[in-house]
């Protein structure tokens, strides 16, 4: 019932997003905007939309004076309530309900229902427009409506998976009733159509949240992002729907399910998908504004402002997810490695870096008006690369082209999907493009400048990702020859790029807006500059390190240093929390930077066969193994050894790594065990016993490895606290506008 | 010094004086007597492909294959062989599959380019955007 119920919901949600479409489309169309009806006919049509906020109002927040009388009320009949006549939008009483509650939850940032905007529709008075009105209203409400059923679905699915329910295709696959409730629950979106699935919810509810809290996007340019967000969706819908239906059931139901894969039996499962999927499809939203935004020619200020936040939420989940993903690889796997470039996490790095881009872009348009264009190509190319990456993970094609050929059903609808979807907006950008308006030219030496450096850098860094990760995909299939591209090539092509942007970051907060000079940035960044060349000094003179980390070392000091600075002699209470944001987030590149340097160049490894009794000295620690027991754990068996770690002659820390056995589905591995202090971890690993009674013991000792994560929270903490100061300064000002 | 040429003269010896099965464990799991070979023998192992996993090396692969492959590897760097060497014997016999270091074959050359091409690309943008000095 549940399967059916669940399924249901799923079709509902797609005939709505199919509805939110063609609804949205022809609002659009009749409101002359829509990219099919505006470019020949809709000339004097646009007029309404672009006349009263465009370029005016523009304009107008771009200098620091306030704007003329006709962009003020423009402004004030967004910001402040039912300005306009109401009935304009055709549907007053619905309108009014939906508004209320959202008022009293202080989410609403306009006060009222796009009071503005309705008028615009009505601004003609005609028939045409009004009902495009009508249509555009409800929008919003079917969005919302389309979240809910997704959700709806997903939860019946985690429903059937603590239930247990052996009728379901996909549960019997994935669980095992012995299973412990937390692999139950995680177990959902533990395989393809259930993660795919999630995938879709976050989607939906992301375009249903837009509908709820967006108030700051004219009327057009919202119906356009909505449009278009229920255009992903759809597709996605049919993808789950025709080829990945996660509510099959099976008949006759087996007695219990095949397990879920041991590895994936850990806390990690339960938190590390969902944030990288938040943050993944969190880029749609952006992705749909940006297309929303050339749909109505309506990149600005107002635009960057809008899909900052947007952007900044999705950016945290995703790099939350990727810190806890590297650290979960780190203490799963069992042989002490972070970061692998495999393919699947290059699927989440690309994503990181295309949004870190935009991140720097939209700041620029937002405050400088600056990079317009290119912000809109960036919020296109971030969404891309998380479609680029469910293909890689979903399809199948990174075990082999030829594995993808056997079963291209899935491969391929998702492949079609990605081409549709990124060429269509690739298409529509180049459309559009040549008719935005690029904001006034900067000087080289100005933070502008420095966000350029910024842009260039990370997106060739993302290039070279992109290019590595899907080479051998491309040589195998055009001649047929396989090849492997890892972390040699990437170290190489990326690792320079990746440390001269690190050194830029250090200059680019110091620099001013606009123009600035380079002896008064030297003089800014003297100090940091010293702190640099004095840690490259003193590697040197300890031990001889590789050039990549040598260099990682000496520049995360001083860039540590710099991102300090801009707080430098400033009433630190009085500092705004974006500042703080970019302060934090900076520091933690460095951080993270002197963690990797230092672990890939100082770690020690020790590899023995031991017997009970026998003392391994690793690093600064001498670890006694005491021996192997027997355990037992819900749903496994395992060895466990017992080893006493001592450092100098201070208090003994005992260890237990555990080789576990795991009978649902028959597999082995290696549960770690480490032991973390402030400078460091000790890593360690029971591996195979031999007839002899010796065991192989895997050891490290890992000099401030616990950076590398550290880094990556404080990245992600700098993120959270920018976000915040944005809402409030949003706030603030919306209330000061609010009583004028 | 004399510790060195005895731990090189043991080392090729220990497998005559174990049972084959354990041999090939010690090589996979335990490391060169010398820390500079150990280094070297490390650095290839974490470049080369283990066959049977999925995307992992042969580093920190439990596959029983890629512990074979890391003892082949140890036993001919401490036989005095080069890194490159055993790549590319590697490679003669598994094909480029197995290295994780793309080689300097034409069929390269646009993967090699890319990260220049990229960078010029990107000046030759972002200078279009720069307003000239007065």
């Amino acid at each position: 019932m549940i399967a059916e119920a669940g399924l249901a919901a799923l079709w509902l949600a797609a005939a709505l997003a199919a509805l939110q479409l063609v609804l949205g489309l022809s609002a659009l169309r009749k409101a002359g905007v829509a990219p099919g009806a505006g470019d020949g006919a809709g000339k004097a049509s646009r007029q309404p939309f672009s006349t009263p906020f465009l370029p005016s109002a523009v304009e107008a927040r771009a200098g620091p004076a306030i704007g003329g009388p006709s962009t003020t009320l423009g402004r004030n009949g967004r910001g402040g309530g039912h300005a306009g006549p109401s009935t304009a939008l055709g549907m007053g009483g619905d309108e009014g309900s939906q508004a209320g509650p959202l008022t009293a939850l202080g989410i609403d940032g306009g006060g009222g229902a796009g009071a503005g905007p309705s008028a615009a529709f009505g601004a003609d008075g005609d028939g045409q427009t009004s009902g495009a009105a009508a249509l555009g209203a409800a929008i919003r409400p079917l969005a919302i409506v389309q979240g809910l059923l997704a959700l709806f679905a997903f939860a019946c699915l985690i429903a059937l998976f603590v239930r247990s329910d052996m009728s379901v295709k996909l549960v019997v696959e994935n669980s095992h009733s012995m299973k412990p409730m937390l692999y139950k629950w995680a177990g959902a979106w533990g395989n393809h159509e259930g993660s795919m699935l999630m995938w879709v919810t976050i989607l939906a509810v992301a375009g249903a949240l837009v509908g709820v809290v967006e108030r700051r996007l004219r009327e057009p340019t919202l119906i356009a992002t909505l449009a278009a967000q229920a255009a992903i969706a759809l597709g996605f819908y049919a993808f789950l729907l025709f080829a990945s239906n996660p509510f099959a059931r099976l008949n006759p139901a087996p007695a219990d399910g095949m397990g879920l894969n041991p590895l994936l039996q850990d806390p990690g499962l339960a938190f590390h998908p969902p944030t990288l999927y938040l943050g993944y499809v969190g880029l749609s939203v952006a992705f749909s504004f940006a297309v929303g935004a050339l749909v109505t020619r309506d990149v600005g200020g107002d635009f960057a402002r809008a899909m900052r936040p947007w952007v900044l939420a999705a950016w945290i989940m995703l790099t939350i997810g990727i810190t806890a993903g590297s650290y979960w690889a780190y203490y799963e796997l069992g042989w002490g490695g972070w970061w692998f470039w495999d393919p699947v996490e290059n699927a989440s790095l690309m994503p990181w870096l295309a949004a870190t881009a935009l991140l720097h872009s939209v700041t620029v348009l937002a405050t400088r008006q600056g990079l317009r264009t290119w912000t809109v190509m960036l919020a296109v190319v971030a969404f891309s690369m998380s479609m680029i990456g469910t293909f890689l993970v979903r399809s199948g094609i990174l075990t082999s082209v030829h594995a993808f050929a056997v079963d291209p059903r899935r491969g391929s609808f998702i492949l079609a999907l990605l081409i549709l979807y990124i060429g269509g907006a690739l298409a529509l950008f180049a459309l559009r493009a040549p008719t935005i308006r690029e904001g006034t030219p900067f000087d080289p030496v100005s933070r502008e400048g420095a966000l350029v450096g910024n842009n260039l850098l990370l997106s060739a860094i993302l290039g070279v990702v992109l290019v590595g990760t899907l080479y051998p995909l491309g040589v195998e299939a055009v001649n047929g020859e396989k090849l492997s591209v890892g972390p040699p090539y990437f170290n190489a092509a990326a690792g320079p790029l990746a440390l001269i942007l690190v050194a830029l970051m250090a200059a680019g907060p110091l620099l001013r807006w606009r123009r600035d000079e380079l002896g008064a940035l030297a003089r800014r960044i003297a100090l940091p500059a010293l702190l640099s060349v004095a840690t490259l000094g003193a590697v040197l003179l300890v031990s001889p390190i590789g050039v990549l980390p040598l260099l990682g070392l000496a520049l995360a000091t001083g860039v540590g240093a710099a991102s300090l600075a801009p707080l430098w002699k400033r009433n630190l209470r009085r500092t705004p929390l974006f500042t703080w944001g970019m302060v934090i987030a900076h520091l933690g590149i460095a951080v993270s930077l002197f963690g990797m340097a230092s672990e890939s160049a100082f770690t020690k490894e020790k590899l023995v066969a031991a017997r009970p009794g026998d003392t391994v000295a690793v690093g600064p620690y001498s670890v006694r193994f005491v021996g192997v027991d027997p355990i037992a754990g819900p749903n496994w068996t395992a060895l466990e050894a017992t080893m006493v770690a001592r450092r100098d002659n201070g208090a003994p820390v005992t260890l237990k790594p555990q080789a576990r056995f795991f009978p649902n589905p028959p597999t082995e591995t290696n549960e770690s065990a480490i032991a973390t202090r402030l400078d460091g971890q000790l890593y360690v690993v029971l591996g195979k016993g031999d007839d002899d009674g010796r065991w192989q013991l895997r050891l490290w000792w890992k000099p401030f490895v616990t950076l590398i994560w550290g880094g990556g929270g404080l990245i992600a903490l700098g993120g959270a606290l920018s976000l915040l100061g944005r809402l409030r300064r949003e706030r603030t000002a919306h209330d000061r506008r609010a009583y004028l | 010094m004399r510790a060195l040429v005895l731990a090189l003269l043991l080392v090729p010896a220990a497998p005559a004086l174990a049972d084959s099965r354990m041999a090939a464990a010690a090589y996979a799991d335990t490391q060169l007597a010398d820390p500079a070979q150990e280094a070297k023998a490390t650095a290839l192992m974490h470049t080369i492909r283990c066959l049977v996993c999925q995307g992992q090396s042969i580093a920190d692969s439990d596959a029983d294959m890629a512990g074979d492959m890391r003892a082949l590897i140890r036993r001919r760097i401490a036989a005095g062989e080069e890194p490159e060497a055993i790549r590319r014997w590697l490679i003669e016999r598994y094909g480029d599959w197995v290295s994780y270091a793309p080689s300097t074959k034409p069929v390269n050359w646009p993967l090699w380019a890319a990260p220049l091409l990229l960078v010029a690309a990107g000046v030759l943008i972002a200078r279009r955007r720069f307003r000239r000095r007065r």
